[in-house]
């Protein structure tokens, strides 16, 4: 099992922070434009599900596979997203997605007095923090360390 | 358990089939006194909740009647029109149906066509090489699983989350397209399926695998 790369958006589409750790394949685009790709691929599954679902959604979209990769979604009342990608053994990880928001984001980043909510996050201490909780995960890596 | 409906898109993300099953959209009646404690607006010729969810009433709902008379659009039956009926006082108390609107012909070809470009969107952004577009999307009230064959065609199922059997129904619905519109020498490649054959054993096969879905449980 592995993780492949995690986005964090904030409600207006801008990516604040973008991090990966196994990734083998880039999507051959700028990073901006890959930002953009994956905040309207993401918008519009929201939209497409939301009109074709039977009854009323509670917590919408929570994930998709492809025979290659899974992608992980989290949303929060307030509109940032955290978005991350695994390969496919990996189960349900809602609860990981909102411990980094509770534990990581609101901590180091909301409680930070010099970090802009809606600038990019440059704060080093997220980052290491962020870093740190993803790699102890049980489901992190064992191919390339 | 239940697959609530069956989607086929073509190569170039035209749907060609469409079957809903067992569809029981929620409704809700509810008896208002003036003024309405709710904001409506018109969105794509409906009136729809826009504000001030309450009693099971969600933003996103429509009017589908008022005082036992259907909604269409956003004229009544009678001819009225929606908006007027509730903005004059001397029509309370008033009794408003809200629901989920059914999808149109329209709306469905559209979701169609939109899957069609997610699917694709879905390869391009993948972290490793080789990927597929996407295979399943999971929702809290429902799971889309999807099928492209060699030749490009899409089956798109939506099924509830705890359906089993979903992937070998799809093999079937496949094996029932193959004998029933394709072997038909009426039917055109890429062309909406209206087939009686088709119909009937796409639906036995709906039904047999929402009863072993049950038995495996």
């Amino acid at each position: 099992m592995t993780i492949y790369n995690l986005h964090i958006f904030d409600r207006n589409g801008t990516c604040l922070y973008y991090v990966e750790w196994n990734r083998r394949k880039s999507a051959g685009m700028s990073q901006s434009e890959e930002f953009k790709l994956m905040y309207g691929m993401i918008h519009s599954i929201k939209s497409f599900v939301s009109r074709i679902s039977p009854t009323d959604l509670k917590d919408g979209f929570l994930n998709f596979k492809t025979n290659r990769y899974k992608l992980h979604f989290f949303e929060t009342p307030s509109g940032l997203k955290i978005v991350i990608n695994t390969d496919l053994g990996v189960g349900n990880i809602r609860d990981t997605l909102h411990q980094i928001y509770s534990n990581i984001y609101v901590e180091y980043v909301v409680r930070n007095p010099v970090c802009d909510l809606d600038k990019p996050i440059t704060s080093e201490l997220f980052q290491t923090k962020l870093d740190e909780f993803i790699r102890g995960l049980p489901f992190f890596p064992s191919r390339i360390n | 358990m239940a697959i609530f409906s069956v989607y086929i898109i073509n190569k170039a993300g035209g749907l060609i089939y469409q079957f809903d099953h067992n569809n029981t959209r929620p409704e809700l009646e509810k008896t208002f006194a003036y003024p309405l404690n709710l904001m409506l607006k018109i969105y794509d010729d409906k009136v729809v909740v826009a504000f001030g969810e309450c009693d099971g009433i969600k933003v996103g709902h429509c009017v589908l009647g008022i005082n036992g008379i259907t909604a269409e659009g956003r004229y009544l039956q009678d001819g009225r029109e929606i908006l007027e009926v509730l903005s004059s006082a001397e029509n309370y108390p008033i009794n408003i149906k809200f629901g989920r609107q059914k999808l149109s012909t329209n709306e469905k070809i559209m979701l169609a066509s939109m899957f069609h470009s997610l699917f694709t969107i879905g390869s391009q952004l993948s972290p490793e090489p080789r990927s597929s577009g996407i295979e399943l999307l999971e929702t809290d009230v429902f799971k889309l699983h999807c099928h492209q064959t060699m030749t490009g065609i899409k089956f798109i199922v939506i099924a509830d989350p705890r359906q089993t059997g979903v992937d070998v129904f799809i093999k079937r619905l496949y094996e029932i397209y193959a004998d029933f519109a394709l072997k038909n020498p009426f039917y055109s490649l890429d062309m909406p399926i209206r087939c009686d054959l088709f119909d009937t054993n796409l639906q036995q096969t709906i039904e047999q695998t929402e009863r072993q879905g049950i038995n495996t449980v």
